[in-house]
């Protein structure tokens, strides 16, 4: 084995890398279909929200210049802009967007190659496997990321009635449904599920269940970012004053009577039917009006406290999560492109 | 004609050394070594599961070994860039992207690689019939196959890499297919790799013979080197003796149809009872997958002066 004596040779004589726009023309050739069929869906769905955006705007507009402001055509007029579009108004269809970009965008960009084979044929081309896996991950992800900011702006746009401050019922901008579609966090939100997804695709390498874990992990995600993170990236504000603006996003509410704690959230019924049984029924309510009971109560020593965001921290907390979902979408994107670089065959 | 850099004579297109490759708890290559000399067709024979495939994927970069070291190329680390450049792989079932035609796929590799003999690619096309527009998952298998191995040919490779090539295609498609490469390794000067589970249809085409079983390499070198050194002895007379002493591959124990492979050279003493014929490469490959145990590489010097199987030039 005389032969065998030969030692490797540094690979200083390394050929240069090949450009990296010889790349854009495979990413942009493999992933025409999914990019232009990602702008026409989007588009279509954004000129349906434009056309019956100006419809709910106008609405609001002729309802907020009404004056008297409490005569009853005015409050007509706020009636019919609230229930011009149910469907919409608490934007739950739209919420699903992002995770569907990054299940069937993100995941199979990858997972295909895999599932086919065609990653021994790419890889060994000599574009060199990290690079090839950058070249297709980063144009993709900024597309989407783009599309999906313009979609946020329309979304924006959208919504804005609702948290006018003429609104007489104005809703918190923070509202679970609507706070990830307005804003950046929506460009954020799709950022993460492609991220999510390539990287689903190339732990699983099977195209379906990829698109599945995908769905479950963004769906996981979602659910612990909107419940658990969002309410404390700002310290809450605390207050005592029941009259705590309609704009505001409530975090916590509590009673204290001469001090001490007494109970979390709304008052019980037993309480309420000890002390403020009295309490009158304004006509054309069902019940008394939650300021009531909170007067009632505050007669009887009880004190409710309130933890909660301004309407003010609108935009801080949009940059905080645009920023942590950006952070965890590049931290995820260079995982998935490590795992590329030391995947075994 | 040959843009690149030719084999350097001399040069071997892939050694390794004490390679291994485990999946979890299983060793699939174990203490694999061997030097694979420039400007050969090597053939790369075992059975399903004796390591081909991981031994080829470790070879063209996809897959990193878990022990021992191997070198393409005359030196160069394994999916290193210069590697890469070098050798073209075609591995199993010829994995295309079925959604792009084959014009696509030209502009594709050329994009992605540093040489890409366009005008042979597409003339060569042009010889197969196959036409440019049409979508690589609407071609036969045969075509297909023909279409893989023209992107990897068109790269002008030192050393072109086939897992498998001809496993899926029908005999005229196998044959056209062994064509080409053999064209491409007379003309150019390509060496070529090529594995599969059955030697009969390499045995026309292979100079040099790798034969895995288990995760080993148990015999390489050669072709001619190898018969030469190996001859069946057959029909033995009833008083005849089972020839002791030497490391003897079995083929075949039947006692009255007995037939031995035996490593000897030509001018070696027949055992007496025994008829001495040279050995066929089939026969050769045959005897040692069958006996697994038997004279694994290198072998070592045999006493009686029958020449000794070799790796290297």
């Amino acid at each position: 084995m005389t032969a065998l004596t030969v030692p490797a040779r540094p690979d200083d004589t390394s050929p240069r890398p090949l450009p990296w726009r010889r790349m854009a023309w495979v990413t942009w050739r493999q992933h025409r279909f999914v990019l232009v069929g990602v702008a026409a869906l989007l588009g279509a769905l954004a000129v349906c929200l434009w056309l019956i955006g100006l419809q709910l705007h106008h609405a609001y507009a002729a309802a907020a210049a009404c004056q008297p402001v409490n005569s009853p055509i005015c409050q007509d007029l706020f009636g019919s802009f609230d229930v011009m579009d149910g469907f919409l108004a608490n934007g739950l269809i739209l919420q699903a967007v992002p995770v569907l970009i990054g299940a069937f965008v993100g995941a199979p960009v990858l997972s295909r190659e895999f599932e086919a084979g065609t990653f021994r044929y790419a890889w060994t081309l000599g574009f060199g496997r990290r690079r090839w896996t950058l070249a297709k991950l980063v144009p993709l992800a900024i597309a989407m990321t783009a599309v999906a900011g313009l979609f946020g702006l329309l979304l924006s746009w959208y919504y804005r009635p609702y948290f006018a401050a003429s609104n007489p019922t104005p809703q918190t901008p923070f509202f679970p449904g609507l706070f990830d579609l307005c804003g950046v966090a929506f460009a954020a939100w799709t950022l993460s599920a492609f991220a999510i997804g390539a990287l689903a695709g190339t732990l699983i390498r099977r195209v379906v269940p990829a698109i599945g874990a995908t769905l479950a992990a963004y769906a996981g995600l979602a659910f612990a970012a909107g419940g658990f993170l969002r309410p404390h990236y700002l310290t809450p504000l605390l207050t005592s004053n029941p009259d705590v603006p309609g704009s505001a996003w409530i975090v916590s509410q509590w009673w204290t009577k001469d001090g001490r704690f007494a109970f979390a959230g709304r008052p019980s019924m037993d309480l309420l039917t000890q002390f403020c049984s009295s309490v009158p029924v304004v006509p054309g309510k069902s019940k008394p009006s939650v300021e009531t009971f909170a007067q009632c109560l505050g007669q009887h020593g009880y004190t409710e406290w309130t933890n909660y965001q301004p309407a003010s921290r609108f935009w801080p907390f949009q940059w905080i999560e645009g920023g942590w979902l950006l952070a965890l979408s590049l931290l995820l994107i260079a995982v998935t492109v490590w795992l590329v670089g030391r995947r075994a065959a | 004609m040959s843009t690149g850099p030719g084999p350097r004579p001399g040069g071997n297109v892939i050694e390794a050394s004490g390679l291994g490759k485990r999946y979890g708890t299983t060793w699939v290559l174990r203490e694999c070594t061997l030097a694979i000399p420039a400007g050969r067709v090597a053939a790369l024979i075992g059975p399903n599961g004796a390591g081909k495939s991981t031994l080829l994927n470790i070879a063209v970069g996809l897959s990193a070994p878990s022990a021992g070291s191997v070198t393409v190329l005359g030196g160069h680390r394994a999916g290193s860039p210069a590697a890469l450049d070098g050798i073209a792989f075609v591995a199993q079932d010829t994995p295309l992207y079925k959604n792009l035609p084959a014009a696509d796929l030209l502009h594709l590799t050329r994009n992605l690689t540093r040489r890409f003999d366009q005008t042979y690619a597409e003339t060569r096309l042009g010889e197969l019939g196959i036409p440019l527009s049409r979508k690589a998952g609407k071609l036969s298998g045969g075509q297909q196959a023909q279409l893989a191995l023209t992107l990897a040919l068109a790269r002008r490779p030192r050393l072109l890499v086939l897992d498998e090539p001809v496993a899926m295609l029908d005999p005229i498609a196998r044959h056209d297919f062994m064509a080409t490469v053999m064209t491409a390794a007379a003309s150019n000067g390509v060496s070529v790799l090529l594995s599969s589970h059955v030697l009969a249809e390499l045995e026309r085409v292979a100079d040099y013979l790798i034969l895995m079983s288990h995760g080993r390499v148990q015999l390489a070198g050669e072709v001619a080197g190898l018969l030469a050194s190996h001859r069946v002895l057959a029909e033995p007379a009833a008083e005849a003796g089972w020839p002791a002493g030497r490391p003897v591959p079995d083929a075949g124990r039947g006692t009255a149809h007995a037939r031995l492979l035996v490593r000897a050279a030509a001018d070696d003493p027949v055992p007496p009872g025994w008829q001495a014929r040279p050995a066929g490469l089939e026969e050769l490959a045959l005897a040692y997958l069958r006996e697994p145990g038997a004279a694994a590489l290198p072998a070592p010097p045999v006493t009686w002066g029958a020449e000794t199987t070799e790796v290297t030039r």
